[in-house]
């Protein structure tokens, strides 16, 4: 029970991160929001899985990734194809010149499933492929780079030119994969029909869920010996290889760990809004995933939650009213935090509010939390 | 290839080429700002598409501006315009220096995000004041038309002018860096800036110069791209990952390096992109720079560092 409080949940202050972070999802959003606007926080907790991926890479990893998007998107897609397959049966597609298989290939002449799609059909199949897909593309990327020592900018740089390599190809092979509007009218899971108002709710806590497993399980990973190392190495990489350790063995790991956690987001991005496309997993949106994370803090997990549903909530009510001034916000605001407050909003809470509310308990005649000899 | 003679692919050879001439061309001058920017001061622009779009829009509203005042100048105010380019984005390029690249400096990874940022509100500067529509500039009559070389050849003229603008750049360029008294002092603080503050220069005017410079000449890459295609809000940011590409494959230190991965990427897209769709060329070119980079972190030209 002790090692299960330390390790997974943070200790006492982590817990507390957590508890009320729970709070915040389970219980306050659900009791004050509408379905409708309770399915857009959930997209936006599906972004959040991508956040933390990012807080685990580039926070604590040291390597920025700007191809988060392609892993979420690859996780959206599995799960997609599956959805999708399933919403096209031979009955519901029987004015299709030929039945069965998906709509858009129908358009654009294709007569048989392509052969990656075949397997799709299987949920067990389409659930693994969700992690198992993009935890294998990344192993590729990262072995190929980390091992060759391809670091810092240039890796950035490249994982960028990857997502814009990916999206050309999705949008170009509109036969096999949906084109630019991506896989639409998905409707049913194992005939469990995702578009009613209860599934919505369903889906939402089952996000919400997942989001606060993925947390535990980062903050598992951080307090073990591999999280050490990985800060170790992002300080002082040299050092830690001069101690015999294979420093590309912990990048790898830890940037197929990212992909597969944004892998899930994607899966449940599709799962609850009801489509996949590839406006989703390009450079602007790999890109916006890392603004989420420095504007929750690089360093915190909990905060990259916040920092997504901040951006997003601002990014909705701002662009509903002012659309042409949300650009512009978005832009200052990214510019000031990089500038003022490196470490986002977890930074300012750790700098300024922890202090003073560690300050009210000595006040109050309590025993202050940590005494200065 | 069959279908066709060998006069015909041999036609085909040389206009791909010279197609591929134009996108070295363009991509060249992008790659040569960047260069110095990325290349020698360590400073990820992410803005630099943007910077781009200003040189494109200088050319836009002067050529507006003389259509409607000055009927007489159409056909020279080009070549004036494009220097006219080279000045806004350089002034553009010295504030933001001033204002944010200069806090940023110790974080390379911190400035591809706060330039991000930049754009941002740059692009969405663009739309406000010219509007979401693409717009394009007069151009002057001798710019178009195209060179008849033999029957089934013919060369544009706006290419031609495109490919001896990017020459005289790169050529300035290399006397910048290489040959004068201020390039001396850009590589120096570059390579060592306490040690170059030390020995008297003026590290902080050095940076903010060299930064502005690198935005110039993206200025002028946008006033040259005018002739090829239309400017929008968002034309910059559609080349800024093949123009860092370029960079980091030629070797980000290496201005011969950024000349010879500019020619090789281009010449190969242009090639595919005829033998295949374009989406197919463009994917297999870059997957190409992908895997040669992982063979070859450092580009095709290391500069030799000691490290």
């Amino acid at each position: 029970m002790q090692t299960f409080y330390s390790k997974f949940l943070g200790g006492k202050s982590g817990a507390i991160e957590l508890l009320i972070l729970c709070a915040l999802i389970f219980l306050l959003l659900p009791a004050s929001l509408d379905i409708f606007r309770l399915n857009l926080v959930g997209k936006y907790l599906t972004y959040a899985f991508a956040a933390v991926s990012l807080v685990m890479v580039w926070g604590y990893g040291g390597v920025l990734s700007l191809g988060q998007g392609v892993f979420f998107g690859l996780g959206g897609y599995c799960m997609a194809m599956f959805l999708k397959l399933e919403a096209s049966d031979p009955v519901s597609t029987v004015h299709q010149t030929t039945p069965g298989i998906p709509d858009f290939m129908d358009w654009n002449q294709v007569t048989h499933l392509p052969f990656f799609w075949v397997p799709f059909h299987s949920l067990t199949f389409a659930l693994v492929a969700v992690f198992v897909v993009p935890a294998a593309f990344a192993y590729l990327i990262g072995v190929t780079m980390f091992k060759r020592r391809v670091g810092g900018v240039y890796f950035s740089i490249i994982t960028q030119a990857i997502a814009a390599i990916l999206t050309i190809l999705v949008v170009g092979q509109q036969g096999w994969t949906g084109g630019i509007n991506g896989i639409t009218d998905l409707k049913t899971m194992h005939g469990w029909n995702i578009n009613t108002n209860s599934a919505k709710y369903i889906l939402y806590y089952v996000n919400g869920a997942l989001l606060i497993a993925t947390i535990m399980l980062c903050r598992y990973v951080l307090s073990s010996k591999l999280g050490r190392l990985l800060l170790a190495m992002r300080d002082r990489e040299d050092r830690v290889r001069f101690s015999g350790y294979d420093v590309a063995n912990f990048k790898i790991f830890v940037f197929c760990l990212g992909a597969a956690i944004s892998a899930i987001g994607g899966a449940m991005f599709t799962l609850q809004v009801g489509f996949m496309s590839p406006s989703f997993i390009g450079i602007v949106p790999s890109i916006e995933m890392v603004i989420f994370a420095a504007i929750g803090g690089r360093m915190s997990l909990v905060g990259a939650v916040y920092g997504t549903l901040l951006v997003n909530y601002g990014k909705t009510a701002f662009s509903e009213s002012f659309p042409s001034l949300w650009l512009l916000l978005m832009g200052a605001l990214f510019i000031g935090v990089v500038m003022f407050f490196p470490n986002g909003l977890a930074g300012l809470y750790s700098t300024y509010i922890k202090d003073r509310i560690g300050r009210l308990g000595a006040m109050a005649g309590r025993k202050p939390a940590n005494q200065q000899v | 290839m069959g279908g066709y003679s060998l006069s015909d692919l041999w036609s085909i050879l040389v206009m791909q080429g010279f197609s591929g001439l134009s996108l070295f061309s363009v991509l060249l001058l992008m790659a040569l700002g960047l260069a110095i920017i990325f290349g020698q001061m360590g400073v990820i622009n992410m803005a630099h598409g943007e910077f781009m779009t200003i040189g494109a829009y200088t050319i836009y509203v002067l050529s507006k501006v003389a259509t409607a005042y000055f009927p007489a100048l159409v056909p020279y105010y080009f070549i004036f315009a494009i220097a006219a380019s080279f000045f806004v984005a350089f002034g553009v390029g010295y504030v933001v220096e001033f204002l944010l690249i200069r806090h940023l400096y110790r974080r390379p990874l911190d400035t591809l995000l706060a330039t991000w940022g930049l754009s941002l509100i740059m692009q969405q500067a663009f739309r406000s004041v010219f509007g979401a529509r693409e717009v394009s500039a007069t151009l002057p009559s001798w710019l178009m038309g195209a060179w008849k070389a033999t029957d089934t050849i013919d060369i544009p003229l706006n290419g031609l002018f495109v490919l001896l603008i990017s020459a005289l750049v790169t050529g300035a360029v290399m006397l910048f860096l290489y040959r004068s008294n201020w390039g001396l002092h850009v590589r120096a603080t570059t390579q060592n800036r306490i040690m170059a503050g030390s020995v008297g220069i003026n590290t902080k005017k050095v940076d903010r110069i060299t930064f502005a410079v690198g935005c110039g000449i993206a200025g002028i890459a946008g006033a040259t791209f005018t002739t090829i295609a239309s400017t929008g809000p968002t034309s910059g940011s559609l080349y800024i990952v093949d123009t860092f590409l370029v960079v980091v494959f030629g070797g980000a230190a290496s201005l011969l390096g950024t000349v010879a991965s500019a020619f090789s990427i281009a010449q190969v897209q242009s090639v595919l992109t005829f033998f295949m769709t374009n989406a197919m060329g463009k994917v297999t070119t870059l997957l190409a720079i992908i895997v040669i980079l992982m063979l070859r972190p450092e580009g095709l030209f290391a500069a030799r560092v000691r490290k």
